[in-house]
Formats: structure tokens, sequence, C-alpha cells
């Protein structure tokens, strides 16, 4: 914060989009290393047992299958169009391949970062205190919760738990991936470390709170590995709808047959399309896109994330913030830059404003709270005043204590104190002073707009007062002004009076607050939210934060909280950055889109389907259908045949697009809605017929129909 | 298309348009417990009957007790139609003496089944087959009860949408009695003043004899026709009094009676969209819902429009003036009334199967390939163009639980619609729903193209004997009444036809054969409650949600964009279901028409 200090004014934004480009874990879309063990997979999950949960490709494995089996029935039998059923049949067998690979692709991203982490679980030796106080070296993995252990600068602090004496620096980058150390220290809201981080200074006593194979390492692995993923509900709700789809889809193709079947008859011409035909015919219609998709855009997005760091517990969890209607934000360090800074000094009348910033300064030289610097720092920037050397003077300094509720320093026979207005005020008068008629109003204007009054006093003399305000974080306002178009409300939670929080409040622009507001407050607000239909995020680090996290549909607790705090939580900002929930809020919608958008494409692409493959299948029963082969494709085989490969290349070409999710912006529902429609739906309609157009050229070309 | 065409179109649009609101509103109030200006006349009549039935009319029932009424009360309905057509011989009001020997057990299971499900489809010819009293008693009953239970699940459906955190989707018993006792009652007896006014027959008496100007007999039927032919339109029942249906000058003798007739099938799935509007708290979502609906009815009618009067192709090519002239109509004449004309014609056509209604002022079979499509087509998209009574309502429902799924997703949200999450629950029994009617449409249409029974033979004398007791005519295929791609379209059509509850017919087909009676009964029953009860099913899981509040980040489900989206939905998923059937129907028919290819009539003669 060294930056912040030297100025009121807080740092221009640097991050005007919600979602930032620059990942800390990123990893290029087609790593080699990862495309290779997706090709390898997707070999492996044509077994047709585990395929079963996905009923859109297990419908095109079934029907790849049954071409198949008739293709070796006419190679036996040496029919004719052999070529074709070859042909139809590899593009089957590649289709349900391809939807195997963009699942695997998801999967082995997780499994490569899973594998990363697993690397940095060497079984490290613990040094356990026993009962009698003398130690003894174990393998971490022997550490049952409960366990007292040491450890000191260059030790792998051997499991989760809580810091019980001492303070250390700790490198913690396995986690966070961030190098910078942090502290960690016996009780308050800094006393968790994490098994597999590394104690760089100091040396602390810790007492274990898990048992090996829980740590929260073990939880990280498991998770962006994928092994607990659970379908979430809107992914279940979907596979209902394409699983119905399939099966309207089969209706209508296999009542196709029968169909035919009098079509030829009545007509005498022409004959019954082929089970090759009528599957490709099905495999063209059914949701395959969507179908090959859903699972890698649920496991992307839980990388999606992963990558900025935060860890979440489920995949419901990233789902439901997408559905957040009300976040509530901290206002210290979320709202606020973490510290009130002194932006003005007020002089009674008799006094100058630079013998009081003088006053001013002498009372925090000593004073360490970024409240006392700040004022240091206004006085030497106002009126040129240095710190000077304490030592030539006889100083003898008073640190605060809430019961005086002051602070200040006896310099050179002067009692230099600053402090609550009330408690300066009676200081005053008890020294026999004289409070100057505009000390109430003063303070007040500045309680009002938001500010906290500090008085200054020169024994029985009340000098003048220093504006204290809190800082409003740069893009605040604009991020808070997306949420609102996003429809979320936002809610500043803070412990400041209802006045002061008003004013902040109506600065950053938030929709509503909670002034003076303790744990059971919050906890009260959010219920009510709840109540009344919404879904409710919130960060929190401390322990009494627990139960309101726990209540919340979203709880991001952060890396630095405690133990409690992150277990009642469903998701854990691995940088502590309370801010972030707005980005985790936005990664949720992507989701939600993407997978909106493939669904509606994937529908919208039959359109053209049926175009190519209806006229080609009744071409010689009904030759009048030629009418219907708007794109003029060349063949009955070349139509059915680039309907087949585009459905199959569809779903390799939309991999990235599903990894990566579909672009997000922070704008209302309608305009949302109307682009997304154009792109997908309408787009989804078109877009098929230059494509199949094309491929039908292609194999024109190619000879091969 | 001519400009008197296009007026008599918009005309009737204009009011239904002005019709819905107040209809729509009174409906609202009615459902919601509140007074009407009818509570005055006929509240005693209702705590009457409640208290004969012995009906708790302030207990609500879950979906499951809601369906399971109205199963009990469908399943009873049926075994009372049944038993009285079968016994028919032994009741009154009986002139021409029909017995059991003009109701086949087949025939009689098919039409009790199609008149409970309200699809009204005929496989007899009501005037040389039931008496008066089983067509007052069993078949207008029906027509009124069928009608009420529809709006019933429509209304609970509209109930799920607009309660939160409850189980309870309201009393089917007391929706069913307000729906027949404040609505379908007091307009069914306007409307049947109304059109006796204008020449519908209502009477007792036995049929008229007559000698014709060429001296040959003919009898002419008689009977109760416009207390039927109400509640016929407004029920959306459509089953005519005659065979000939609104075609019969009995039934609809003039240009007026066939304007109110219309209007009438509309009155109530319109104002349903506005009831619920209301009832959800929010009238631009109704007014969404009756957007799609009118984009829907205006691209069919104008299509059908467009095809009727440009007629066939060839006759033009022979010199045949197929133009509107002063003289005449012009265009494709075959099979309508003159009184009508062709736009009259069309608009029927398309009215009638945009709704569940299934009455005919025309023969649907003699449509131009184009012109026959429009209805087949608003039949197998599930007839949710305002629709039947209620079915219209709840079916486009469906459509829009699926449009604001698929599309939803797209703003980054869990879809909502109306501030009810569309989760897996509301998915699922929409996709049931939807195949249902997909299977019931196809596999039945299939397995007629090609199943073998035997053909009949000949005895010593010559005479044909019936070879199947299934189907007398031979294969399924031989009771079509064309060959080629229009023999197929009959078939399509009648499954189309009775999976829909529409009950209208292609009419070529002869379908009153036991293979057809069992299968179209079959396709009855599938179309009506496994589409109504899995919606039942989705009403009842999204009372039990809470409302999502509606923010700038929920998808609005009251603009064009929406109006767009739901009508894209209702279009795309029949064309993806049905398109191979109909590239091999009326697509190909027409295709061929324009080459100067034409179906002979097949050999063999009508049963019917």
């Amino acid at each position: 914060m060294a930056t912040s200090l030297q100025t009121p004014v807080a740092p221009p934004s640097t991050e005007p989009s919600l979602l930032p480009t620059k990942l800390t874990r990123a990893r290029p879309l087609f790593d080699p290393e990862i495309v290779q063990r997706a090709t390898r997979d997707s070999f492996r999950k044509l077994n047709p047992v585990t395929l079963m949960k996905n009923p859109v490709i297990f419908v095109v494995e079934v029907g790849a299958a049954l071409t198949t089996v008739f293709l070796v029935r006419d190679l036996v039998t040496h029919a004719a169009g052999i070529g074709f059923e070859i042909q139809i049949a590899l593009w089957l067998w590649f289709t349900v391949l391809f939807a195997n690979f963009a699942e695997a692709m998801a999967e082995a991203r997780g499994k490569a970062q899973a594998d990363t982490l697993r690397k940095t679980k060497t079984d490290s030796i613990a040094k356990r205190v026993l009962p009698k106080g003398n130690i003894e070296t174990v393998p971490a993995s022997r550490l049952r919760s409960g366990d007292i252990v040491i450890a000191e600068a260059g030790d792998l602090i051997p499991g989760d738990g809580e810091v019980i004496e001492g303070i250390a620096t700790v490198d913690e980058s396995v986690i966070t991936g961030e190098s910078a150390p942090v502290i960690r220290e016996s009780g308050g809201d800094r006393s968790a470390v994490t098994g597999g981080t590394k104690v760089l200074s100091d040396h602390v006593r810790i007492r274990i709170t898990s048992n090996p194979g829980e740590t929260f390492l073990d939880k990280m692995i498991a998770l962006v590995e994928g092994a607990e993923r659970q379908k979430t509900p809107n992914e279940i709700a979907l596979n209902i709808l394409i699983a119905g789809l399939t099966l309207i889809f089969l209706l209508a193709v296999a009542t196709l047959d029968p169909f035919a079947i009098y079509a030829v008859s009545s007509s005498g011409a022409g004959h019954v399309p082929t089970i090759a035909v009528l599957v490709s015919l099905l495999v063209c219609l059914i949701p395959t896109t969507i179908g090959g998709l859903l699972s890698a855009i649920g496991i992307a997005g839980m990388d999606r994330v992963m990558q900025h760091n935060v860890l979440a517990m489920s995949g419901k969890a990233v789902e439901a913030s997408g559905d957040v209607n009300t976040l509530l934000l901290d206002k210290t360090g979320t709202i606020t830059l973490g510290n009130r800074q002194a932006v003005e000094f007020i002089a009674f009348e008799g006094v100058t404003e630079a013998e009081l910033a003088d006053a001013a300064q002498l009372s925090s030289l000593a004073d360490e709270t970024p409240e006392g610097r700040s004022i240091v720092v206004l006085a030497k920037e106002k009126y040129g005043l240095r710190g000077r050397e304490i030592a030539e003077h006889e100083a003898n300094f008073i640190a605060f204590s809430a019961y005086t509720r002051m602070s200040g320093v006896d310099i050179d026979g002067r009692m230099l104190r600053k402090g609550a207005s009330g408690a300066i005020a009676n200081l005053v008068k008890e020294l026999g002073g004289r409070l100057p008629a505009n000390y109430e109003e003063i303070s007040d204007r500045i309680s009002r707009g938001g500010g906290t009054p500090l008085a200054v006093a020169d024994g029985p003399r009340a000098l003048g007062i220093i504006h204290l305000k809190d800082i409003v974080k740069g893009g605040m306002k604009e991020r808070i002004g997306q949420l609102r178009a996003m429809g979320i409300r936002s809610v500043m939670i803070t412990g400041d009076n209802p006045l002061t929080a008003a004013a902040i409040a109506s600065e950053a622009g938030v929709d509503d607050f909670l002034a003076q507001a303790t744990p059971a407050d919050k906890l009260a607000y959010i219920r009510r939210e709840q109540g009344e239909g919404r879904l409710v995020a919130m960060t929190g680090d401390g322990t009494n934060d627990a139960p309101a996290l726990a209540q919340a549909d979203v709880g991001l607790a952060m890396n630095t909280g405690t133990m409690a705090a992150k277990e009642a939580g469903n998701m854990v900002d691995l940088d502590s950055n309370p801010t972030k929930l707005i980005e985790v809020v936005a990664i949720g919608k992507q989701l939600l889109i993407t997978r909106g958008a493939l669904t509606t494409f994937s529908i919208a692409n039959d359109v053209a389907k049926y175009f190519a493959i209806i006229p080609a299948m009744f071409m010689a029963t009904y030759p009048a259908l030629r009418r219907f082969n708007i794109m003029g494709l060349h063949t009955p085989e070349s139509a059915v045949l680039a309907a087949v490969i585009f459905n199959a290349l569809i779903i390799i070409a939309l991999v990235p697009l599903a990894l990566r999710g579909v672009k997000y912006r922070a704008v209302g529902a309608a305009s949302l809605l109307r682009r997304n429609i154009l792109i997908y739906g309408i787009g989804g309609i078109i877009v098929p017929f230059p494509g199949i157009w094309i491929i039908d050229q292609i194999l024109v070309w190619l000879h091969l129909a | 298309m001519t400009t008197n065409g296009i007026l008599q179109i918009l005309a009737y649009f204009l009011v239904i348009l002005l019709l819905a609101k107040p209809v729509g509103t009174f409906m609202a109030r009615l459902f919601e417990g509140k007074r009407t200006f009818l509570h005055g006349a006929l509240r005693p009549l209702e705590t009457l009957v409640y208290k004969l039935v012995g009906v708790d009319e302030t207990v609500e029932q879950r979906w499951t007790h809601y369906t399971a009424s109205l199963l009990a009360f469908s399943i009873f309905s049926f075994l009372f139609v049944y038993a009285l057509q079968r016994l028919q011989g032994l009741l009154p009001l009986n002139p021409q003496g029909f017995n059991h020997t003009n109701v086949s057990p087949d025939l009689a299971f098919n039409t009790a089944i199609s008149f409970v499900t309200n699809t009204n489809w005929q496989a007899y010819t009501p005037e040389s087959t039931l008496s008066y009293f089983v067509q007052m008693t069993a078949l207008t009953v029906q027509n009124f009860v069928s009608a009420a239970a529809g709006i019933a699940v429509a209304i609970a459906v509209i109930r799920g949408f607009a309660r939160q955190q409850v189980n309870s989707l309201g009393n089917f018993w007391v929706d069913l009695t307000r729906a027949t006792l404040y609505i379908l009652l007091p307009v069914s007896i306007v409307a049947a003043l109304l059109l006796c006014a204008n020449g519908v027959i209502q009477n007792f008496e036995p049929y008229t004899v007559a000698k014709t100007l060429e001296g040959a007999k003919q009898v002419i039927a008689q009977g109760p026709v416009a207390s039927q032919e109400a509640i016929k339109m407004l029920g959306t029942n459509g089953g005519g009094f005659f065979n000939a249906n609104s075609a019969h000058p009995f039934e609809n003798p003039t240009p007026f009676t066939n304007f109110i007739q219309i209007i009438l099938i509309f009155f109530i799935p319109a104002g349903l969209t506005y009831t619920f509007g209301v009832m959800v708290g929010d009238r631009r979502q109704g007014w969404a819902i009756f957007a799609a609906c009118a984009v829907l009815f205006f691209a069919g009618v104008f299509t059908c429009y467009w095809a009727e009067q440009k007629g066939n192709p060839n006759f033009a090519k022979l010199g045949v003036e197929t133009h509107a002239t002063a003289g005449q109509a012009g265009g494709n004449m075959e099979g309508k009334e003159t009184r009508f004309g062709i736009a009259a014609s069309a608009l029927f056509a398309t009215v009638t199967t945009d709704a569940s209604c299934g009455a005919v002022n025309g023969m649907h079979d003699s449509f131009t390939p184009i012109g026959g499509l429009v209805p087949l087509f608003n039949i197998q998209t599930g007839e949710v163009i305002f629709g039947g009574v209620g079915a219209g309502l709840y079916g486009i429902l469906l459509y829009a639980i699926l449009a604001v799924f698929i599309a939803g997703l797209m703003v980054g949200r869990t879809p909502e619609y109306i501030g009810k999450k569309i989760e897996q629950k509301e998915v699922k029994m929409a996709m049931l729903a939807l195949l249902a009617t997909a299977f019931a449409i196809l596999v039945f249409a299939a397995i007629s193209s090609v199943i073998p029974f035997n053909s009949p033979t000949k005895d010593a004398k010559g005479q044909a004997v019936a070879q199947s007791y299934w189907n007398p005519p031979g294969p399924a295929t031989a009771n079509f009444n064309n060959n080629g791609p229009h023999g197929f379209s009959e078939a399509l059509y009648a499954y189309t036809s009775a999976a829909g509850n529409n009950g209208s017919a292609f009419a070529g087909i002869n379908a009153n054969t036991p293979w057809y009676n069992f299968t179209l009964g079959l396709a009855m029953l599938i179309g009506r409650f496994l589409f109504l009860i899995p919606l039942l099913a989705a009403a009842g899981s999204l009372a039990k949600k809470k409302r999502v509040p509606a923010t700038t980040g929920t998808f609005p489900t009251h603009g064009p964009m929406f109006v767009g989206l739901l009508v894209g939905t209702v279009l795309l998923v029949g064309a993806l279901t049905f398109f191979p059937a109909l590239a091999l129907g009326p697509i190909v028919e027409h295709f061929l028409m324009q080459d100067g290819k034409f179906f002979s009539l097949l050999a063999f003669p009508l049963w019917s």
C-alpha cells in the first residue's frame, strides 16, 4: 500500500473488463501434451458402459455400430455402394470420437493441473511435539487431526492446521501461484496454514486440523481433476431436454422407414432408404453438438474459475454465481481501500492550518496505523513539514487505547493529543479549556459526509479537526454500474454508523447498505433476501463470517481467512481478493450462456440438414422433391455424406468456444439475448448451408461421392 | 387473394381482439373466486351442485389429487357415453329407431373416448347412427364438461405460475362447475338463440321425406341442432350434428352464422390469454402470449387463403378461369360451400385447427396440398394458436417453458418464466408431453402405412367377404381414399387430428373399422391425458417455488423478442418433428401438382 499513502487519490482502474485477459494459470488451449492425452482418452471413452451416461452420443455410437454391422454384411455379399457406406460408417465413428475428444480435452486440462499439484505433495517430514514436550520426526502422512507440530524456516508445513504460537512468513505459491510470501501468526484471522506450503523465516507451532487425504491440497487435486464432478442442476435439466429431443428425432426417423415403404410402393419408383442413410439422418438431427460439448463446457467453467485462482468446491456453486441477484460486499477492502486517509486539516478560530498540521504530524510520528501515516504524509505535502528527528527532543509517545480513544505525544512540555471528537472534547474540558463554538458542527459535517473527524488538542486548547476519509477504490463505481446492468444489486456491509455508511454508499454507487452490521445482521439480511426468492453471494474471512458464508448461495472465503470461514463457504479465493466475487459471477453467467448458445446452435443446425438429406433420400421415389435441394448438392450420396461430415466437424470446430466460453458482456438481459439469438440462433440456421455445400464440392472434387 | 377476403379475415381478428379483455377479465374474476355479474342468478345453482355431489368448495387439491379427480371424472364419463350408445334402442327420443346394431363396440369405444377427450372425431355418420337422446344426453353433455375440464386444467396451470410456495392448484370439481355454469352454459344459450334466429334448425321431428324435382325420394335429417351447434363451437368440440358438419345448411346456413361460429371457437381461448396475464399479476405476459398466437394465426390463415385462392395451376393451363371475378370465387372451390367462398372457408379451416375444434365448413381433403398442409401443421404444433378451450393455453405455456429454457440460458441465468425457475422437473414434463403427442401421431401413422391385414376375398356369387376382423377392407392403406402422397396425408391427418384432440378429418379415409377405431381412440387418449398430466405435474412443481423478482438481468417475457422466440419455438419444434412425414405427404404432393401429376381415387367403396 506504499503508493496509496502518498496521495489519497485512488489508483486508476487497470481492469475495465470483468474478465481479465491475463490469467495466472492459463495454458494454451491446444497444449500438445494435453491434446495427446485427450486423443488417447477419446478412444478409451468409446466403452459403451461409460458412454451411456451421455444419451446423445451413445445413440450415435449405437448408430455407428449398426452401420458397421450392415457394412460387414454388404462387404460379404458384395453389394453396391460400398464406398459410400464405408465413408458413412467412418464419419459416424469420428462423430463419437470428436465428442469424446471435447470432453477429454476439458478433463485433460484439469488432470494436468492436478499433476502439477500432486508433485508438490512429496511426503514431507513432520516434527511432531509429544505430550511431554520432546520432538519426534514422523512422515507427514502419519499425522492426525489434533497433533501439534513445529515448523521452522525451510520446512514444508506437513498438514493443514492453525498456528497456535509464533509468527512466520510462508511461501504459499504452491496453492496460490503467488510468489510473495505471506505472514501467518497465532490468533486472529491469519492463523490458518496449508499443508505443502513452505516456511521462509521464523518458526511456528501448529495444531493439525485435518487427517491425511482430507487436506486442502487433496481436495484441490480432486476438484481440478474432476474426480468429484457431479452434474449441476442446469446441466441435468439440459440433459433431459437433449435426451428428449433425441427420442423425438428417433421417432421421426424410425417412422420414416414405414412411410418410405408406403411411398415407394405407391409411386412404384426408387427404394426404401438404407440403414446407413437413416442412421445418418438421425445422427444429423439429434443434438450431437451440444451433447458432445455439454460436459466439456461444465469442466471448462470450473477450470476458468481455477484460472482466476478461485477454488470452487462444486460446479453447482459456479452455476449459482451466475444466478446471483444480490451481492454483499464488505466495505473495507472491497469497496474502499483498506484504510481511511487524512484529506483535510480544519483549524479552529485563532489557529492557523499550518499550526494544526504541525501538531497533528507531531502527534502521529509514532503512529504506525495507516491513518496515522496518512496524517504525516498530508502535513508534509500540504505544508512541507518533514518528519523531525524525535531523538533531539524529549518525547514520550502515548499509544492509542480503546479506553481513552486517543493517542499523542508529550513533547517539549506540550501535551499533543488526537482522537475521537468526543474523547478530545472531554479532555479539553477536564483540563479547563473551552471548546470552540463550531466544534460539534464541524465534526458532524464530516460524519455526514462519510468521513471520520479526528480532533487535535494541545493541552486545554482545541486546535482543529482532521478529516479522515474512506477512499473508494478506483473503477469501483463503474463495476457496480456493470453489476446493475447485469441485474445484480450490490449491498455494502460496514461497521460504520448509518450516516457515514450512506455517504460512502452513494459515492460508490451501491444499491443498498447495511450499517453497524454485526455477523447476525448479515445473516438476517441474507435470509430476508433469500426469502424473497433472491440468490445471495458474499465474501468473508473471519470465523464470525462463517454462518453467513454457509447461508449465502455463493460464499467466497478468503484464503487468508480462518479454517472455519473456508469450510463454510463454497469457494475459496486463493488471492484473498474480495473484489473477485464480481468475476466469479461473470464466469457463472458465461458458463450458462455457453450452454444455452450451443444448444440453440445445435438445434438450429437441423434445418439445413433436412434440406440436404430428405431430398437425397427420396430423389428416386419422388423426383419432384429435387426442388428441396436448394443447396444444389451433387448426388444423394454426396449430400448425405456432406451433412454427416459437417455434423462431425462442427463439434471439433466448437471445442475452443466450449472451453473458452462465449464472450460475455455486462449488459442487460434483453440486449444480451438479442445478440446471442442473432449469432447462435439465426447464425445456427444459416451457417450449415454454406458449410454443407462446401463439403459437397470437396467430396465431388476428390471423387469420394 | 381479394380485398373482400382479406377484410373478412381482419374483421374476424378485430372482434377476437376486442373480446379478449372482457372475456379474460370475467374468467379471471370467476376463477379467483370473486363475484361476477352472473353470481346473483347462478350462485344458488352452484352451491346446489356442490351440495348434491358433496363437494366442499373451500378445500383445495394438490396436483396429484386434482389430476386424480379429472381422471376419475373422465373414466366415469367414458363408461356413461359408451353404455348409452350401446343401449340407445331401449331409450326414448329415437324416432328413427336406431339400436346397438348401428353402433359396434369398437365404434362406441372410439366415440366415447372422442367426446370425453374433447376431440369429437366422428367415425360414424351421426344422422344414421345415433338417436336424439344419445346425441343430447351423452354427446352434448360431454361437449360441455370435456370443455370445462380443459378450462379447469388451464386454470390450474396458471395457478402454478401465479401462486408461490403452496402445494395446491385449486379444486377440480369447483373449477369444472364454474366453467360450465358461468361460462359455457350462458354463452351457449345466447349463441344457440342467435343461431336459431339465423336459420339453424332446432326440433325433435322425425326425418322429412321429400320428393325431389327429378322425382327421387330424399330423406332430410332433422334434430335439435342449434343447441348442439353453439357448444360445439364454444367448447372447441367440433362434433357435428350431421356428417357434413358446419358445411350442412341446417348447421350453418349463412355467412353470418359462419362468422358467429368461428368467433365462438376463439371466444374462450383468446380470453384465457388475458386471464393468464391477470392471474399472474402482469397483463403484459398475457398479451405477449396473445401476440404470439396472433402471429401464428395470421401466418396460417394467409398461407391457406393464398394457396386456395391460387388454386390448381393445372386448371389454368387448360384455359379455365381461376381468378376471382365478379361472378365467381375463382381458386379452388372443390369441397367448399359457395355461400362461404374461399376466404371464409380458409379462415374456418385455419381457426378450427388453430384451436382443437375440428368443426369444418368445407372438405379439407379437397384443399390444395399447401392449403391442407396448414390445418395439418396447425394440429401438429399442438393446437396452441389460441388453441382448444384450456388446452390451447396450457399447450402454449409448454412451448413458453421450452423457449425460455433454451434461450433463457443465453442471458446467463437459470431460466425463469413469470419469476419461476424452469428446472429439471418442468423441462422433463414439457418433453414428456411433446414426446407423447409425437408418438401418438407418428407411430400409429407409421404402422397404418404398412400393416398387412388380409384382403377380402370373393365368394361364389362374386360378393366381397371380409377376411380380417380388424380391417375388413384389407391392409390399412386400403382405407385411404386416394393413392400416392395424398392417401398418406389422409392417414397422417387422421392420427394428427386424434392425437391433437381436434376431430376434424381430411374426410377421405374410411376410419370406421376396428383397427382405426381402436388406434385412433388410443391416439386421442395419449394426446389428451399424456399431455395434460405432465403439464399439471409441472404446475404442481411451479406452485411450490418462490417467485424471483424481475431485474434487468431477467429475460423479459413480455416484449416482441419473447413473442418472436415463442413463435420460433412452436414452428421449429413442430417442423423438426414432422418435416419428414410432411415431406412425403402434402409437400411432395404440392411439387407433384406443379409437375401436373395427380392421384386417382382408390377403387374401394366408402364405408360411410
